[in-house]
């Protein structure tokens, strides 16, 4: 975890390993009990969560590893999602509920729903998706 | 809150760190080569009761001269009761036994559980935005929700424990039966759990407890088994049927209730798993879960006497056998029902969040506050040995910078 120095501001920055099913979940469940800590209310607190375990997930399953960072600017939590690739082929298609393009292997670990995107969409105030074979970048607010 | 079950005996403690590791809310520090139990934190789930190995936890709760105080005594019997003796003694001859104690009427929890089981699916209608609905029956699950899962107060049910629908019932039925005022009635129930204690002084979701105070089961056990030997007789009042008295082990209520998509967990640990995958929307196609404190369910309650697995087996059987149907006619079914809708089941007052985790009331001076913490945990070993009175090097950490602990307090830190 890398934070900042600044008053007034709250910086989290987290780096996410492709394929390591052992640390998943980590980041989204540390940003967790930070934010509860802090005393963010626990609404807005549910929708990071979601935002984040969703997104961290996207990262270690389907790229070559990235990193979350959050800032708390105002009254709206910034979360920027970003990864090295391989890129999503077609977005529309990804953000469609029920798709997925996860192993069997993984759909035995519970994940492959298809639900990721869309449920981060859902919970978002702003949502923004990028990609390209160079990576994958999500840029979500979530205002309270 | 003010009022805790859970205590601790100071002539007992002799300040090693079994009971710090085991606090699910990090609530207990040893100072002073004492225990201390940090109040706004405790959930009264009485894990330190049960691994104290000086018997210096324990629990208070009320004893048999309590019922001095009113003319008529009702003891409400926690289904756990009838886990704590072997199952030839038959529950009329245990009622028999709880009599000679001083009551002078019984109500079975199981009853009450049998009612929730059957306004369920009205219970589910109601809770439908927030799944999976949690279950509301264990005090200390709920202030754990409080505490460290304040996010999920939306998915518990809004429905009384059985323990509670059991004293109105029964004060009820009693009014009902025989010419005396409410005033004059006491409700105690016999107690497999320290959070009960607290949740009738200090109610979750209503304004007052209908039940006026609880017996520890294991400070009356002595005398149940005594009078058992003694007794000729027995009497017959009504039971809970042997689904309703399976509630008090894990995955009974749902068994009760024919819910299919259930989870079921014991162990306070274990419920924090489960309570996390929830938080992260991981369980969204489980109707229902039931969290459990203790091990095994209240069968495991720190204040029973049985080993929980035998307990447990043996309310097992007693749910297999089936022996008492406790069928309900289509009149009571609708009366129950009615309950339900009149909001008689149901909680009337919000759960709050207990902000006991939040460091700061200005958000980024609580940030500042965690980044001190971070800083500080990184330069301590990490080895998470208690030594200083906390039960991590984080906590310690963050006991420097809230609480006003000393650095040097840390064994590693003495130059
Ligand atoms: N960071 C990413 N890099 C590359 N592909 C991605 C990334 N995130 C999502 N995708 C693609 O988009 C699809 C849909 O993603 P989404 O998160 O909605 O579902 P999922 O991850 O397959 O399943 P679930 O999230 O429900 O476990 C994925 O199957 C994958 O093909
Ligand atoms: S599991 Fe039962 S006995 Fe244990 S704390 Fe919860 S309600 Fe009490
Ligand atoms: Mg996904």
């Amino acid at each position: 975890m890398n934070n900042s120095k600044d008053k007034n501001k709250i910086k989290l920055e987290y780096s996410i390993i492709s394929n390591d099913f052992k640390r998943a979940g980590e980041t989204s469940s540390n940003i967790k009990s930070i934010l509860k800590k802090v005393g963010i209310d626990n609404k807005v607190i549910r929708k990071v969560a979601i935002v984040t375990y969703e997104a961290e997930m996207n990262i270690v399953i389907h790229s070559y590893g990235g990193n979350i960072k959050l800032m708390v600017e105002g009254n709206n939590i910034i979360i920027n999602a970003y990864d090295k690739g391989p890129g999503i082929e077609d977005i529309s298609l990804a953000m469609k509920e029920g798709y997925s393009t996860a192993t069997d292997e993984v759909r035995e670990l519970g994940f492959g729903a298809g639900m990721g995107l869309p449920n981060i969409k859902k919970c978002s105030d702003y949502f923004k998706i990028e990609s390209s074979t160079e990576g994958t970048r999500l840029l979500i607010k979530i205002s309270f | 809150m003010v009022f805790h079950s859970v205590v601790l005996d100071d002539e007992y403690c002799k300040g090693c760190t079994n009971c710090l590791k085991r606090c699910p809310t990090e609530a207990i520090r040893i100072k002073n080569k004492k225990a201390d139990i940090l109040k706004e934190r405790c959930i009264d789930c009485g894990e330190c009761i049960v691994v104290c190995p000086y018997h210096a936890q324990d629990s208070i709760t009320d004893d048999l001269r309590d019922l001095n105080k009113y003319k008529f005594n009702i003891a409400i019997t926690s289904t756990t009761l009838y886990g704590q003796f072997p199952l030839d003694v038959k529950i009329d001859r245990i009622y028999e036994s709880i009599k000679g104690l001083g009551f002078n009427y019984i109500y079975d929890e199981g009853r009450a559980a049998d009612i929730i089981a059957l306004t369920f699916n009205d219970i589910l209608e109601k809770g439908t935005n927030n799944f999976p609905l949690i279950s509301s029956l264990c005090p200390a699950v709920i202030r754990l929700i409080q505490i460290r899962f304040p996010s999920l107060i939306n998915n518990i049910m809004r429905v009384e424990s059985p323990m509670e629908i059991a004293a109105r019932m029964a004060k009820k039925e009693v009014m009902n039966k025989y010419d005396i005022s409410s005033e004059d009635i006491g409700a105690f129930y016999l107690t497999p759990c320290p959070a009960k204690y607290t949740s009738i002084r200090e109610p979750l979701g209503i304004k007052k407890s209908y039940m006026d105070g609880a017996i520890a089961i294991k400070k009356i056990y002595g005398d149940l088994v005594r009078n058992e030997k003694k007794i000729s007789g027995e009497c017959g009042f009504s039971k809970g049927s042997s689904k309703g008295i399976g509630w008090s082990r894990v995955g009974g209520q749902s068994m009760a209730m024919g819910i299919k998509k259930y989870v079921a967990v014991d162990g306070i640990g274990n419920v924090i798993k489960v309570l996390e995958e929830i938080e992260n929307e991981n369980l969204k196609n489980i109707e229902f879960f039931e969290g459990y404190a203790c091990v095994g369910g209240c069968v495991g309650g720190p204040l029973n006497v049985e080993n929980p697995f035998i307990a447990k087996s043996r309310i097992r059987q007693i749910y297999e056998d089936n022996e008492y149907k406790a069928e309900k006619s289509k009149e009571e079914i609708e009366e129950y029902k009615e309950l339900f809708k009149s909001g008689y089941l149901s909680w009337t007052e919000d759960i709050e969040p207990r902000g006991a985790l939040k460091l700061d009331d200005d958000m980024f001076k609580a940030f500042s506050k965690i980044e001190e913490i971070n800083k500080i945990a990184e330069s301590l070993p990490g080895l998470d040995c208690g030594s200083c009175g906390a039960p991590s090097c984080k906590s310690f950490a963050e006991d420097i910078v809230c609480r006003g602990a000393n650095i040097e307090n840390c064994i590693f830190m003495i130059k």
